[in-house]
């Protein structure tokens, strides 16, 4: 209910005598904290400005330039795309016009050739199946480690994170050596005469789908784990008391509740493998079509940086929503209580 | 819990699904011959060669010095952000500011990839700096996206703090700087330790960004993995799998060893209390 | 029930005292989140040497008014001054001011003398004199012993005395409590209630504390400001609020109240009269109290001064003025006294307190007994609001 009680910086326009630091020194100190306290930037300001516009220059000003180099054409040269605005005057010099060439190419290329349009729709499938594996497996567990009793529950969470800290490459290379022709699981099942011998589960989407669900599940289990575990066991009691079954206990009570878990952990797993890269590339075949390897190839192997800045821009329009949706969900846990 | 059968058993199945996969990898990384599927017995010759690979472990050494310095800035900036979220109130800015953060949590690495090495290009085309791209446009790189990761989990600590102890200090007394250094950090030290770490691992394990800003001569330990394991197995990774399953373990066990002997202390505290009456 | 504190004022009612100057004046404060209205156009002032109480339920602006003093909260509209000084633009932490926090707000880092020493520290008052006055004042409060402990090695009881030795440490003029006894058990609560009073009295610092516990403010003193809502219902002292009180409100407020619902039907110099269907009788009081004819009103009779007899009265009451009869429905015995609840013929059902007078173990007057109910023409108040 207690109020926060932090003078904002917005009321202290240099009135007065403002909280923060206190600084003596020479008039021209003087006169530049004044000025700078004027605009609010003294004090807090401050200290903010400087991860604000860090933020600013290498992460907002670069999506800009994404999408200017999105509109131009490669070409071989250093950097290699074409700049977009040309000042033209005519022989004598005279005369000033700015020229601005949007080249729509790319982004005419992403519609009209099947393969960008197919590999978008197949990263959100993909993307989206694998959210749903990642549920199935994760939601279990962190169920059953909510119901816990509270000393176990530390470590057992324990274990779940502990391979998230080992490396995301090398937990993706281990399914290499399970999931290919003669590997580990193949070799079991086709001893057991269930496959031939030459089967092969790697390089294919069978295999994105088991290694993004791998990757991902201490993400999924996490939000889970802590909307599961913050549950009032007394209200399945109570549900039981007046008759509930547990499977209705949980369809009824559990599983509504737990929902900001659930949304948490989806969104916290589909919106970056939607532009997943290193497990379609290590564990998917050539017909694995994800818009991650389009992007990356496009960069890399056909050094084509505008139409991979468009692919960029176009996974960008795709994810806006669910990213705001993060957000919304991410700010409502925190700002919950107005400060 | 009334069900010990089908909520136990997901569990198991769970862990088996996360550790088997490693397991493999350690055992095979004794394995004599390079096949998965024949074991001609136990060696440790691929940890010879490892150990001989000047490429990779120059490579280790280069992320693990940029993973230090990005994961020290990254902590400072992030610190601050998750500071200013959630203390600072409804300022001006602070819905741009708010998204900002979150959105690197999120955003696939190409995208974050690619606008970081376009920025980086137009900025030495504007001004001359970066001078190509190497280490240094790696580490800013890196502390970029991590910012992100430590805000979040500063904010957290912060927001399930008794505000009270603040106001408390600024009612005895001292300014908002002095209550940051004195009272608020102090308490907030473990997620800041926390944060570091995680800022630490995400740094040495990205390969995405990493391969786009990088340039000559500055390659990271992942992308030297990648290169080797594109076209299938090779045992030095698994070597190397195994060292970091070790060290990553080994820290784990000697963090909960002080967790576990702060809880018994903190019972003894409290038992004194109650007896002290 | 609870021991009562006889408070001797330090100055007699410096309130009512027209040359005194208030030590903390509060000018039509008002103060808005958004749309909600937490403080509403408040006036107050406090003068030195005060044990002033807000009094008032959850949502009744009584903390966010005292934030407001301690600078935590900035007013929307209004001032406030303290020792004449205008506080709209001082910091908490340049305020004369201290606060003692409900959750203690102790530094679990530092020890308990680090956390007393906290404030002087700020101060940058020189460290022979911190060490010698955070001694002098952890003996005060008996915590010598405790020192090198840190606050999760204390108990409740002891972790708030080190909040109070650290918000006095500093000698403030004035000290604000929010709800200093919520997280104490009875027996200390009691205990600590005097300790506070003696503190207050001996080191003459004005104390606003910050209730929801009407005993605590009645025990502990000199003036009570019952909020509402944002607004202040009524200011005075404990006798006044509860023998006095303006309104309903307060009356219902503080301790238990019968209301009788009635009408004006005589209203001369020396007394009032009111017709009261609920009441069965007519209600005569012979003070304060003034409504032109026919107007409807309540009147206010305290549990205590309804007496019960099963004889009926005689003399002032013969001719049916302030008495009544009913029939006991139900008997509380606290062992000091008895609350009594009974049943008019209307219906109404009206409480009296007795005390037990008797050591029998069937008491005088027991259930279903019909019963006479009298009182006294000054017990009732008035009340048009």
């Amino acid at each position: 209910m207690s109020r926060k009680g932090f003078i904002p910086l917005g009321n202290r326009m240099g009135e007065g005598r403002p909280p923060g630091f206190d600084i003596g020194g020479t008039a021209v100190v003087q006169w530049a904290v004044a000025r700078l306290r004027r605009i609010g930037l003294w004090g807090r300001g401050l200290v903010l400005a400087v991860p604000y516009v860090w933020l600013l220059l290498f992460f907002l000003i670069p999506f800009l330039i994404v999408f200017k180099i999105s509109f131009s054409e490669a070409v071989l040269a250093q950097p290699p795309f074409t700049g977009l605005f040309e000042w033209l005057t005519d022989d004598s010099g005279e005369g000033g016009k700015l020229q601005i060439i949007l080249n729509l190419g790319n982004y005419i290329r992403l519609w009209s050739d099947d393969l960008y349009v197919l590999a978008y729709l197949s990263s959100l499938k993909m993307a989206a199946i694998s959210t749903l594996l990642c549920l199935l497996v994760g939601y279990p567990m962190a169920y059953a480690i909510a119901l816990a009793p509270p000393a176990r529950r530390g470590p057992l969470m324990m274990l779940v994170i502990l391979p998230f800290w080992t490396s995301f490459l090398i937990r993706v290379y281990a399914w290499i050596g399970i999931l290919k022709a003669n590997g580990i699981l193949t070799g079991i099942l086709s001893s057991l005469g269930l496959v031939d011998e030459h089967f092969e589960i790697l390089y294919s989407d069978t295999a994105v789908y088991i290694g993004i669900t791998y990757t991902y599940l201490p993400f999924m289990i996490l939000p889970l784990y802590a909307t599961l575990e913050k549950l009032d066991r007394t209200l399945l009691e109570a549900a039981a008391d007046l008759g509930c079954r547990p499977w209705e206990a949980f369809l009824k009570i559990t599983l509504p509740l737990s929902m900001p878990g659930i949304i948490a952990g989806s969104l916290l797993v589909f919106i970056p493998a939607v532009g997943e890269f290193v497990i379609p590339e290590l564990l998917g075949g050539p017909d694995t079509l994800m818009i991650g390897k389009v992007l990356w190839n496009e960069f890399f192997s056909n050094r084509d940086w505008p139409v991979a800045s468009a692919v960029a821009i176009a996974l960008l329009a795709f994810l806006v929503v669910p990213i705001m949706i993060f957000q919304y969900v991410q700010g409502k846990g925190h700002d919950g209580e107005v400060r | 819990m009334r069900r010990p059968g089908f909520l136990s058993w997901a569990l198991w199945f769970g862990y088996a699904f996360l550790y088997v996969p490693i397991a493999l990898l350690i055992v095979y990384s004794f394995n004599e011959n390079r096949l998965v599927t024949v074991w001609s017995g136990f060696s440790v010759k691929w940890y010879g060669e490892l150990l001989e690979n000047e490429q990779l472990l120059s490579a280790a050494r280069l992320s693990l010095e940029v993973g230090a310095i990005s994961a020290t800035v990254s902590t400072v900036l992030g610190t601050i952000a998750g500071l200013a979220l959630a203390r600072f109130g409804r300022f001006r800015g602070r819905t741009l500011f708010g998204g900002m953060i979150t959105a690197p949590l999120v955003m696939p690495e190409v995208i974050t990839g690619l606008s970081l090495l376009l920025v980086f290009v137009a900025l030495e085309g504007l001004t001359g700096w970066p001078d190509g791209r190497g280490m240094t446009t790696i580490t800013i790189a890196h502390t970029t996206f991590t910012m992100a990761y430590v805000a979040v989990v500063v904010q957290s600590r912060l927001v399930s703090m008794d505000e009270s102890l603040e106001e408390a200090a600024m009612d005895l007394g001292a300014r908002p700087a002095k209550v940051f250094f004195v009272i608020t950090l102090p308490i907030i030290s473990p997620a800041i330790v926390s944060g570091w770490l995680l800022a630490f691992t995400l740094s040495l394990d990205d390969l995405v960004i990493a391969s786009f800003v990088s340039g000559p001569g500055s390659t990271t330990l992942p992308m030297v993995i990648f290169s080797s394991v594109r076209f299938g197995v090779s045992p030095q990774v698994n070597a190397l799998a195994t060292i970091i399953v070790l060290l990553v373990s080994a820290g784990i066990f000697v963090a909960s060893v002080l967790m576990t002997r702060q809880e018994r202390q903190r019972v003894r505290d409290e038992q004194m209390a109650q007896q002290g009456g | 029930m609870t021991n009562q504190v006889i408070r001797k004022p330090v100055r007699l009612e410096p309130w009512l005292d027209p040359n005194e100057t208030p030590y903390v004046r509060i000018e039509r404060v008002t103060k808005r989140f958004g749309g909600f209205v937490a403080v509403d156009d408040v006036s107050l002032s406090i003068y030195r040497g005060e044990f002033f109480a807000l009094l008032g339920g959850s949502g009744s602006g009584k903390t966010t008014l005292l934030r407001m003093l301690a600078g935590f909260e900035i007013p929307s509209d209004g001032k406030i001054f303290i020792d004449g000084v205008d506080m709209s633009d001082i910091p908490p932490y340049d305020r004369p001011v201290n606060m003692m926090f409900q959750s203690y707000a102790l530094f679990p880092h530092m020890t308990v003398e680090q956390n007393v020493a906290f404030g002087l520290k700020q101060d940058r008052v020189p460290k022979d004199e911190i060490r010698d006055r955070v001694a002098a004042m952890l003996d005060m409060v008996q915590l010598a012993k405790f020192a090198r402990r840190r606050p999760h090695q204390l108990s409740g009881g002891q972790r708030q005395r080190v909040a109070l030795a650290r918000s006095l440490v500093k000698r403030p003029k004035l000290l604000l409590l929010d709800e200093p006894l919520g997280a104490l058990d009875k027996r200390l609560r009691e205990k600590t209630q005097f300790e506070l009073v003696n503190i207050q009295e001996k080191l003459g610092i004005t104390f606003v504390v910050v209730t929801h516990d009407q005993e605590e403010a009645m025990t502990m003193s000199s003036r009570i400001a019952v909020m509402n809502q944002g607004y202040i219902a009524q200011i005075g002292t404990p006798t006044e609020i509860y023998e006095y009180p303006n309104s309903r409100l307060t009356a219902e407020f503080i301790g238990s109240v019968n209301m009788f619902e009635g009408r004006v039907v005589e209203d001369e110099p020396d007394h009032v009269r009111i017709r009261s269907e609920e009441a069965g009788c007519d209600l005569y009081i012979t003070h304060a109290a003034s409504a032109p004819v026919g107007t409807p009103v309540w009147v206010a009779v305290r549990p205590e001064k309804i007496a019960l007899s099963k004889e009926p009265p005689v003399g002032a009451h013969a001719d049916g003025r302030n008495t009544t009869q009913g029939v006991v429905r139900e008997i509380a015995y606290l062992g000091d006294v008895s609350i009594y609840l009974i049943e008019l013929a209307g219906g109404k059902m009206v409480r009296a307190t007795m005390p037990n007078v008797t050591r029998r173990t069937d008491l005088p007057i027991t259930w279903e007994d019909t019963v006479y109910l009298t009182w006294r023409p000054f017990a009732g108040v008035v009340l048009t609001q």
